[in-house]
């Protein structure tokens, strides 16, 4: 059960909020989609799941086009929207059963996966409360119960751990693991350690268009330099941090704690240990940061979009 | 669609609204044709509910607003459009099942008054001595005035997520539909054409009805407007597309 987006547009008025992009996912991967706010992510699972429509190109579900096979395309798909709307008034189990009838499940069927569902999401003891009485997380479980009440073969998540505490988001992310090994799963978020505690694949785009694509482990070694933070106790002069071989950039944020951009592969720690010593700075600490996701992201979305 | 329609008609009953729709409405409708020495019937010495068939609109011009003034504005505002649209279901779908909700809860208020019709036939001398026909059409007038105002309503809800300017703008739509094109043929500019501009309105068609002459031409105007209002809610979601 696939997903193809293919040379997908959206503009709204004169604004490009996605430009033609391409990505294909396949069954069993779980795809990060990822890109600053305002990127087009939103918009791409809005027309992913029929409730936009594609100004130019097309999505296809499982080889169903979105625009032609609507109806269709929305049994397939679960989806859990941006900032989780849900009817607050109703009851938890009612709720689910209100969404598990809109996919006309019916009777014991209904009753059974809804109960499955109540229990997979760890939302028992809450089931018979209002949903408006429970808590941000407990709410985000709901809304992703109801994304899967359906057995849905593809899961678009539109960022599920936004506003979580750190626990809950974890539980989420175990959640996400749990139910995808036999779906298709993309989500959006901008959390980073999310995509490489869950995803296969990342997409990032920016600007509406497609920055990167591939492995989340390719990712991480694309960068071009690595980084090495140091902490003193007091600041510095940097001018010998500076003419070192391999140094492309210092920044400093805090006082007495320094960044430094050094080419990739260049371990320049024992150099500057030994500068250190040489002019008596009060180091108190050093460390090697491998490129990660999120420098990656940071590089590749602070490009200014090419005219 | 069916499980759409009856979580609206639950969500009536527990948010009292529909309690409230009820008991407004019959309670003024009580009033006028029993207490106020204006209309009620027992001083005017006829037995006839005409009180109830002229006001009624009235009535309905400010409670149908109000029940669906919310059914697509709330929607929209807290996000669960986006919810209800991408299930299986159609826009059509959601327009209808949320408006025969709100048609069924008119529908639903308007059948105690069917007491009202026993006890005027009580009182009639002899007992019975009313037009029940006549009656029997302004029942199936009132009926689809409430389609077409619940319409109306729907429509409105449809274009802003503001639920008091849809409620204002729906009140203003339902009293031009109802009397404004009625009032305007009266102006006498129009010539031969006032006939004509009156047909535009509800009012033309209403009146006919309650003269218990059920004219094919008098529903298919009450339906056709309906089907045009429940059209222009189908464009106008459909615009999130454009």
């Amino acid at each position: 059960m696939s997903v193809r987006v293919q040379n997908l547009t959206k503009t709204f008025g004169t604004q490009k909020a996605v430009d033609g992009i391409s990505f294909s996912v396949e069954k069993g991967e779980i795809l990060g989609f990822l890109g600053p706010n305002g990127a087009g992510k939103s918009t791409t699972m809005k027309i992913a799941t029929c409730y936009l429509s594609p100004t130019k190109g097309e999505v296809k579900i499982a080889d169903l086009d979105v625009v032609e096979n609507a109806i269709e395309v929305r049994k397939k798909v679960g989806y859990l929207p941006e900032h989780n709307p849900l009817y607050l008034e109703m009851y938890v189990h009612e709720y689910l059963r209100f969404i598990g009838g809109l996919h006309k499940m019916k009777g014991t069927q209904l009753n059974d996966r809804v109960s499955e569902m109540i229990d997979l999401c760890g939302i028992t003891e809450e089931q018979n409360k209002k949903i408006g009485a429970l808590s941000k997380g407990y709410r985000q479980r709901v809304g992703l119960a109801q994304s899967l009440v359906h057995d849905p073969e593809v899961l678009i998540l539109d960022e599920p751990t936004t506003g979580l505490d750190p626990n809950q988001i974890v539980e989420i992310r175990n959640l996400i693991k749990e139910v995808s090994k036999e779906k298709t799963v993309i989500f959006s978020t901008h959390i980073m350690q999310e995509v490489q505690a869950l995803c296969d694949r990342a997409v990032i785009i920016n600007h509406g268009e497609i920055v990167a694509d591939s492995k989340v482990t390719d990712l991480k070694g694309s960068n071009d330099f690595d980084l090495i933070k140091l902490e003193f106790k007091h600041s510095i002069n940097t001018a010998p941090l500076d003419a070192l071989k391999g140094i492309q950039e210092i920044f400093t944020t805090v006082e007495g704690i320094y960044e430094l951009k050094t080419d990739a592969g260049s371990d320049l720690r024992s150099e500057i240990l030994a500068l250190a010593a040489k002019y008596d700075w009060p180091l108190v600490g050093i460390q090697q940061v491998e490129g990660s996701l999120e420098e990656v992201f940071k590089e590749l979305t602070q490009k200014e979009v090419k005219e | 669609m069916i499980q759409l329609f009856l979580k609206e008609v639950n969500s009536f009953l527990d948010s009292l609204i529909a309690y409230i729709v009820i008991a407004v409405f019959l309670t003024g409708m009580g009033l006028l044709m029993w207490v106020f020495p204006d209309t009620n019937v027992l001083d005017y010495g006829y037995a006839d509910m005409n009180t109830l068939f002229s006001l009624g609109p009235y009535v309905f011009m400010f409670l149908i607003p109000a029940i669906t003034m919310r059914m697509l504005a709330e929607e929209q505002k807290s996000g669960t459009m986006e919810l209800l649209l991408t299930r299986p279901l159609t826009d059509l779908q959601v327009i209808l099942a949320k408006y025969f909700a709100g048609f069924f809860l008119v529908v639903f208020s308007i059948l105690p008054t069917l007491i009202y019709y026993y006890s005027i036939h009580q009182l009639g001398n002899p007992v019975g001595n009313l037009d029940s026909a006549g009656i029997m059409g302004s029942y199936i007038g009132l009926i689809l005035l409430g389609g077409v105002f619940t319409s109306i309503g729907i429509f409105t809800s449809s274009l802003s997520e503001n639920q008091v300017v849809s409620f204002i703008v729906a009140v203003f739509l339902c009293f031009i539909v109802f009397s404004g094109f009625d009032s305007i043929s009266g102006i006498g500019v129009w010539g031969d054409k006032a006939l004509q501009i009156a047909q535009l309105g509800i009012l033309y068609h209403y009146d006919a009805m309650s003269r218990g002459l059920i004219d094919s031409r008098d529903v298919i105007y009450f339906v056709g407007v309906t089907a045009l209002m429940i059209l222009l809610t189908k464009l106008k979601m459909e615009s999130r597309k454009w």
